[in-house]
């Protein structure tokens, strides 16, 4: 490496700093006001690259064409966040934050899908900024002129926002709902155009990032979870709500990673060391030391709790005789299956029960724990990994690497669990996926031992189970036993002093109850569920990729425990089968099945905010009484 | 005998000296009451007692047995209980659960896996309801209870571990008259029948008059007199305080 080298990296790096900057500045506003996690950030950032794409494209060329793209793109992007605020969100906001999570997954869904319709499955690349294309001489080097642009486009934008905040009457009223919202709207404001508003700055904050990048990187259908996971990031390590916080933290990510880059292959100590592999997980690495280290980020506060919404907590009864009838004969006939059904269907019900399990481990920690857990691919990913490189590389028998699976996630979960539950809220939920990401790239990049991306392939059952009928038996057994298991511990003291913490932590801790070390045993007790399902899924389709655990497992298996209902473990099994089906439902007849699935969750959210099972026992019940 | 001994307890936040040097002390079976006017230091004394906040000096000490710092978890598990002045239950359980599930805490079976919580320590439970007066409402959610009944069942659950100390924070703030006076009454009849020490902090001095054994007056973080319900009542700094320089 040269000294040349480190600087072009350097330039390039914070050139990126400032794109992820405008990116996440908007995610934090938006944030700070309305408290959604808004999961379609990155989706508006994408549609603003495509849509700067193809403005430049039919407003011709020239400085005119290129810059009219860039800004008619962000003001779309804008009013299409208003759109979404107002059609879906503003009907939401007095549901729980997961159902406000879950209407913006289905929005990302949609985006998606849209956007393939639109632009095709293919990269595009875009123009080059006209007048900019040229590099000017620094040291010796080569620097592209938009790259300085970019450079200070950053702190320009910092620049403005803090004056709007700061300056005008409307960013008082931004910085005074981020404090406290109830009192805002207690002194009189119309919260509801504030919302809309603020929806619409930060939209066209996340459109105008994406339009800025059109030269810099091709669109592609996958910018929308890169683009929110980093937008994520820069936010969190910043610290929530804090503009200046998030802009130090796109700058310390930009240049650590552009490090990495310039630092290429290292020998040290007789080790070879190459760095610039650790890019893909340099940002994560940074964010799980700054949660450790710094839990509200570097320039955060504890967020001030919300005041409970009226309604969310779901009272948890012991199921009446009825229920365990009803589910017995459930299992009967899915035993029974075989029978009537073919050898597709075979497996697309050990599919369902795969990731039942899977949606049931989550939801041991998203429900009775209410511990948002948003990388829990990772021990499903875990599993998978464990099992399959006992019987490629130690050719250990099905059995043995099934009971294996469970203790290796457990054992990651426990690791990973001691760091989450120092977090609460949505620092916990970002520092999952932090070591989520992680995971999946060692998986990715540590060829010798994972497969890196090609993975393990021939990875088959034992013959006695090779059979589809009888795989599926072995499949619906260990998921049903272990269901069950789950079910056991949430209705024993171990499960009430999980939900005690989450109630009441304070009382909780009054009677004895030490709240972080009931979370943290959580976390190993679900990994190792989801470790199971994992070890399964890899028999049944008889390879694995990094891609068991990449963040849109993730996301799945949020949105299958929230389709189906958090209060309840039969909504995520529910959820998980329905999601499953549905997939392969819609895949057989379209391949636009995300936009049909967005739409169907979006109806669902807004016409049962409790989920299916959940809005199903309300309505049961009030038949009853 | 001495039960729980306060000594120069202190608390600064940036400048203010929130509680500066406080020392007194509770005797086995005595119900001393903490009062003083608002900022007067009682909720910061009260919560670096109850483990809530770290004292910047000075010791806790509970027979003897210094607990400084403890967490309340720990607390509780040397014999204190504890209620909040903001009265807080498990939401999403019953009236019964909430108490069983302190019980099971009390005998360290707060993390069993495999039993059934269900049917936990139901004896003890209902005779714990019995004792609050709720035992008609034990198959409630406790998220529906009327306010008082929050309370009362808050107690019941402090009083779980059958505890030598009870702490507690405004017990009747945000109660009706009536309720303040039953509870309470509740309270000294529990002491009067065992060798329980309770704490409080108060505002009613109905309630405080009615029910302490003897009285700590703070203010601006000082102890300003400490002594029978008649000492404390000709205090002329006590007067000062409560009435004005004039009186």
């Amino acid at each position: 490496m040269t000294l040349a080298d480190l600087l072009a990296q350097l330039i390039n790096g914070l050139a990126n700093a400032s794109t992820l900057f405008l990116l996440a500045s908007g995610l934090s506003l938006i944030f700070g006001v309305t408290r959604v996690v808004n999961f379609a950030h990155g989706s508006l950032y994408m549609v603003g690259t495509y849509g700067a794409i193809w403005l430049a494209e039919h407003l011709g060329g020239g400085g005119l064409g290129f810059w009219g793209a860039v800004l008619i793109a962000a003001c779309g992007v804008a009013v299409l966040g208003a759109l979404m605020e107002l059609a879906v969100l503003k009907r939401i906001y007095g549901a729980p934050e997961l159902f406000q999570l879950l209407a913006t997954f289905a929005v990302v869904l949609i985006i998606k899908d849209v956007a393939l319709m639109a632009w095709g499955p293919e990269d595009i690349l875009g123009p080059r900024a006209p007048g900019l294309t040229g590099a000017i001489e620094l040291a010796g080097q080569p620097i592209p002129q938009y790259d300085v642009l970019l450079i200070v486009l950053g702190p320009v934008v910092l620049l403005a926002l803090k004056l709007l905040l700061e300056r005008t009457r409307w960013g008082v009223l931004i910085r005074a709902a981020t404090e406290d919202r109830e009192m805002v709207s207690a002194l009189g404001v119309n919260q509801v155009w504030l919302f809309t508003g603020v929806f619409a700055l930060g939209s066209g904050l996340a459109g105008l990032a994406g339009a800025l990048q059109m030269p810099r990187e091709p669109a592609s259908l996958g910018l929308d979870l890169i683009a929110i996971t980093d937008a994520f990031v820069v936010v969190v390590v910043g610290g929530l709500g804090s503009l200046g916080g998030a802009f130090l933290a796109a700058l310390v990510i930009g240049i650590v990673k552009a490090l990495c880059f310039a630092l290429g292959t290292v020998d040290l100590l007789g080790y070879t060391l190459n760095f610039s592999k650790l890019t893909l997980v340099v940002e994560f690495v940074l964010m799980a030391l700054t949660l450790a280290l710094r839990p509200w980020g570097f320039a955060g506060r504890p967020l001030r709790g919300l005041r409970e919404a009226p309604g969310t907590i779901e009272h948890v009864r012991t199921p009446a005789r009825k229920f365990w009838t009803i589910a017995m004969a459930i299992v009967a006939l899915l035993v029974l299956l075989p029978a009537v059904a073919d050898d597709y269907t075979l497996v697309l019900a050990t599919d369902c029960a795969i990731f039942a399990l899977f949606a049931a481990s989550l939801h041991f920690l998203m429900g009775p724990g209410g511990l948002a857990s948003f990388g829990h691919a990772a021990y499903f990913g875990i599993g998978a990994y464990a099992a399959g490189m006992l019987a490629k590389q130690a050719g250990a028998p099905m059995l043995l690497a099934l009971f294996a699976a469970p203790f290796a996630a457990a054992a990651f979960a426990l690791v990973f669990g001691w760091f989450c539950v120092r977090l609460t809220g949505v620092y916990l939920a970002m520092l999952t996926l932090a070591f989520a990401q992680i995971v999946w790239s060692v998986a990715w990049q540590w060829d010798d031992v994972t497969g890196g991306s090609n993975g393990l392939v021939g990875v088959w059952p034992a013959p006695w189970a090779a059979d589809k009928t009888h795989f599926y038996w072995l499949t619906i057994v260990l998921c049903t036993a272990t269901i069950a298991i789950l079910w056991r511990v949430m209705h024993a003291p171990f499960g009430y002093s999980l939900r005690a913490g989450r109630d009441a932590n304070l009382r909780a801790d009054a009677i004895g109850i030490d709240v972080k070390r009931v979370q943290w045993f959580a976390f190993p007790v679900a990994g190792a569920a989801a470790g199971l399902a994992g070890a399964l899924y890899v028999y049944s389709k008889g390879s694995l990729a990094p891609d068991v655990m990449a963040i849109s497992r993730s996301v799945d298996g949020l949105v299958m425990v929230l389709l189906g209902g958090v209060q309840t473990l039969t909504g995520p099994v529910v959820g998980a089968a329905l999601f499953t089906w549905l997939q392969d439902e819609i895949l057989r007849r379209t391949e636009y099945w995300r936009l049909i699935l967005g739409l169907a969750i979006l109806v669902l959210v807004l016409l049962f905010p409790r989920g299916v099972v959940g809005s199903l026992r309300r309505v049961v019940r009030g038949s009853d009484a | 005998m001495t039960l729980l001994t306060i000594d120069n307890l202190e608390k600064h936040y940036g400048g203010v000296h929130a509680v500066a040097g406080v020392s007194f002390s509770v005797a086995i079976g005595e119900r001393v009451a903490l009062i003083g006017p608002n900022g007067a230091g009682k909720t910061t004394c009260f919560n670096m007692i109850g483990g809530q906040i770290r004292p910047d000096g000075g010791r806790v000490l509970l027979a003897g047995e210094d607990i400084t710092g403890a967490p309340s978890r720990a607390l509780f598990r040397k014999g204190v209980g504890r209620t909040f002045q903001i009265a807080t239950t498990f939401g999403s359980m019953t009236v019964r659960e909430n108490v069983q599930l302190a019980l099971l805490s009390h005998a360290h079976r707060a993390l069993g896996c495999l039993s059934d919580a269900t049917d936990a320590a139901a004896e003890e439970a209902r005779a714990l309801l019995a004792a609050v007066g709720l035992e008609s409402q034990a198959a409630r959610p406790c998220d529906q209870l009327a306010y008082g009944d929050v309370k009362r069942l808050e107690l019941a659950m402090a009083l779980a571990n059958a505890p030598r100390l009870l702490l507690m924070d405004e017990p009747t703030a945000g109660m009706a008259p009536r309720e303040r006076h039953d509870l309470m009454t509740l309270v000294s009849d529990i002491c009067a029948q065992s060798d329980l020490s309770v704490l409080f902090t108060e505002h009613d001095m109905d309630v405080v008059f009615g029910h302490a054994d003897r009285i700590v007056v703070l203010d601006r973080g000082r102890l300003v007199a400490q002594g029978s319900q008649e000492e404390v009542r000709v205090d002329p700094e006590v007067k000062r305080i409560y009435l004005g320089e004039s009186a």
